[in-house]
């Protein structure tokens, strides 16, 4: 587990701090702890149903865990005295299924957080929406609706969505896993970006060309547990865990270098 | 209450007999008589059923001297009307079981007739059910409308229990007839919903449903 | 007197008792609209307590007879405001509420079901977003429920046209009552309820298309249920 390194000025975006949840008598997390610091990206692999969406869920609090706590900056997610509401504004969800507003075009979907959440006006906040519907390539789109996108167009959109709202950390539960293959790399791309830019991320993929490529380090998470972590260097050329190197082998096999 | 309980199952009869005949028409039979359908159905859909009523009863008997007793009027009028509703039931249903049960059936080297005999009305009558059971419902409770031309159903008699009580115990009595009446309506739905549901549930086959809406 | 003569002779009366029919129309489904948006989000979003009322009161209303809930409305009314000191409600106005109460709850089922046929996805993308569970249900749920309930809802307004007719058990001048009346007075009582019969397919007729004009503007691509046969 990491334990807060004071790195310059870096400042700790999140703590997450022994999370427990179990979901229809399963025990999908157990015991997870992590922290990042600003400007980090980390990737969390692993085999499916092993917690790892949950684990984000737990962290905005879409899901209720049972027992731990998780920090955003110095406010803690957990405790009953924060306004999750006001929490949720500052951490952006990317959903595996997209879930943009289907009755609303592009457009008022990215606009919709800044108006009704932060109170901007509508001048205002289409400006915005307009920037950050450029910054994923997809200005031209504006007046299209979620129907008439393509998978990779979408899940653009509802990065842009989630960009609007000035977040200080994003949460990716497997943007890409929905996507045809040939529209994974548009996605991907953006995320690739963001990362550069200085953004916070913290994502579930099994992209491993990207793992490799951006993350400052990888957590390989089993059976609702973190069983390693490091980075991408070490991880990937000597594992430690005889169960990573299965997982690894297995994905390469599947995925390709 | 009799009488409610006769009524509704009389006219249940007399429109699904005439209305699988409907059904049947306008799914598989010729161009004039599909459109015959459709202007019986829209008719006897659109027209509120008082009118109807009134129509068979006073209006046959006072403008074409056809006296029809009151519980016959109210029979023949209602029974029409389900009938158009129950065809929709019953086309819907037969156009739910996809087209490549016909195919498979006519492929084998059966006729139309025994395809849709063997194959189609076995799943048709299945998917129409739910549905069915609806119409049930809304045709109990549509029989204290043959109140209108005095046919002694449950909702007439309450209102003569009323008058009755009325001089001896004053008018808060209508309410609590009136509740009474209505909880009898709901006991009488629950049964008829709970019957056709074990029915349902006997006939079920793992996989198959319609995608029906809530019609009134 | 041929029929069409005699059809053009009583249209007059008929269209004023219309007017009355289309009154209780509108009124009862604008409290039937009103008061089934809030029972049906009271079933979905609201605390057990709120649900079973909810739930009982649907149940009731759509297991009873509309007759005998007009009819309880008609008496009762006048009672229930005498108790708490208010005037007496106009006959209109008791007709009005017990169509009223009686829609609701058929508008509250509809409008369940369309509620609940938005994926769950767009109530969790909207709180992701920081919105309060009634903003979400503002901006992002209702929008969508209020689209897709059109079908449902255009069938029960004309139902509502339809049986706004038993308004004459409570002998309001609606269409039906005076129907009837003329009917009575002359020996043209089959042509007469013709007359009646195809005023009301009218309406029918009238209503239907406009719906499906509205249904076509509000439409969005990529939201909705399948198109609806009548």
């Amino acid at each position: 587990m990491d334990a807060d390194r004071v790195h310059g000025l870096s400042e700790t975006i999140l703590r997450v701090e022994d999370l427990h949840k179990t979901y229809d008598g399963n025990h999908v997390l157990r015991g997870v702890s992590l922290s990042m610091l600003r400007g980090e990206t980390k990737v969390i692999i692993g085999p499916s149903g092993t917690g790892k969406s949950t684990l984000l869920r737990c962290i905005n609090q879409l899901s209720i865990p049972d027992r731990g706590r998780v920090w955003l900056g110095n406010k803690e997610i957990t405790s009953k005295k924060e306004n999750i509401n006001c929490i949720r504004a500052e951490i952006g969800f990317v959903f595996q299924d997209f879930n943009l507003f289907t009755h609303l075009n592009a457009l008022a979907n990215v606009r919709l957080g800044p108006m009704k959440v932060k109170g901007m006006k509508k001048a205002e906040a289409t400006k915005l929406a307009v920037m950050e519907l450029e910054r994923v390539g997809l200005a031209d789109k504006a007046s299209a609706y979620p129907s008439e996108l393509s998978g990779g167009q979408q899940q653009r959109v509802s990065i842009a969505r989630a960009l609007a709202m000035f977040p200080q950390l994003m949460l990716f539960d497997e943007p890409t896993s929905a996507l045809d293959p040939e529209l994974i790399g548009e996605v991907l791309e953006v995320m690739v970006s963001l990362a550069k830019d200085g953004m916070t991320m913290l994502v579930v993929t099994h992209e491993m060309g990207f793992a490799r490529s951006v993350s400052d380090e990888i957590i390989f998470m089993e059976s609702g547990n973190i069983l390693e972590q490091g980075p991408p260097g070490e991880f990937f050329t000597s594992p430690k865990e005889a169960r990573t190197r299965a997982f690894l082998s297995k994905i390469t096999e599947l995925y390709g270098e | 209450m009799p009488n409610t309980l006769l009524l509704t199952i009389g006219l249940l009869a007399g429109g699904l007999a005439l209305g699988t005949l409907i059904a049947f028409a306008q799914v598989y039979g010729c161009r004039p008589l599909r459109w015959f359908c459709r202007i019986y159905e829209q008719v006897f859909r659109g027209i509120p059923i008082l009118v109807l009523i009134m129509i068979f009863h006073s209006g046959l008997a006072r403008s074409f001297s056809i006296l029809l007793p009151a519980f016959a009027s109210a029979l023949i009028a209602l029974a029409l009307r389900s009938a158009a509703y129950q065809s929709q039931i019953f086309r819907g249903a037969i156009q739910s079981v996809s087209e490549g049960q016909m195919l498979a059936a006519r492929a084998l080297g059966m006729t139309k007739i025994q395809a849709i005999r063997n194959v189609i009305l076995p799943q048709a009558f299945r998917l129409a059910i739910p549905p069915w059971t609806n119409e049930f419902s809304s045709v109990l409770k549509d029989t204290s409308i043959a109140s209108a031309i005095s046919v002694l159903e449950l909702f007439k008699q309450s209102g003569l229990i009323y008058t009755r009580l009325y001089v001896i115990r004053g008018a808060h009595w209508a309410l609590i007839i009136l509740m009474l009446v209505a909880l009898i309506y709901l006991a009488l739905t629950y049964v008829g919903n709970a019957a056709l549901g074990v029915l349902e549930n006997r006939l079920r086959i793992p996989g198959f449903e319609m995608r029906g809406k809530v019609e009134r | 007197m041929s029929f069409l003569e005699y059809a053009w002779s009583i249209l007059p009366q008929l269209l004023e008792a219309t007017q009355l029919t289309l009154l209780i129309t509108a009124g009862a489904i604008a409290l039937g609209f009103v008061a089934g948006v809030v029972l049906a989000l009271s079933r979905v979003y609201g605390p057990p307590p709120v649900r079973g009322i909810a739930a009982g009161y649907i149940a009731f209303f759509r297991g009873t007879p509309l007759l005998v809930q007009i009819t309880i409305v008609y008496f009762g009314l006048p009672q229930l405001v005498q108790a708490v000191g208010l005037p007496n409600p106009s006959r209109l106005l008791s007709a009005i509420v017990g169509f009223g109460l009686n829609s609701a709850a058929y508008q509250a089922e509809y409008f369940r079901g369309a509620v609940q046929s938005i994926q769950s996805g767009q109530m969790m993308a909207a709180r992701a977003l920081g919105l309060s569970r009634l903003e979400a249900i503002r901006h992002v749920i209702l929008p969508q429920a209020l689209r897709l309930v059109i079908p449902s809802w255009s069938n029960e307004l004309i139902y509502t046209i339809k049986y706004s007719s038993l308004a004459y058990f409570l002998t309001l001048p609606e269409l039906m009552f005076v129907g009837k009346k003329l009917a009575l007075k002359t020996a043209n009582t089959f042509q007469t309820y013709m007359v009646v019969a195809a005023i009301y397919l009218i309406i029918v007729m009238i209503v239907s298309w406009f719906l499906h004009r509205l249904e076509k503007r509000v439409r969005i691509p990529g939201l909705g249920a399948p198109a609806e046969h009548r």
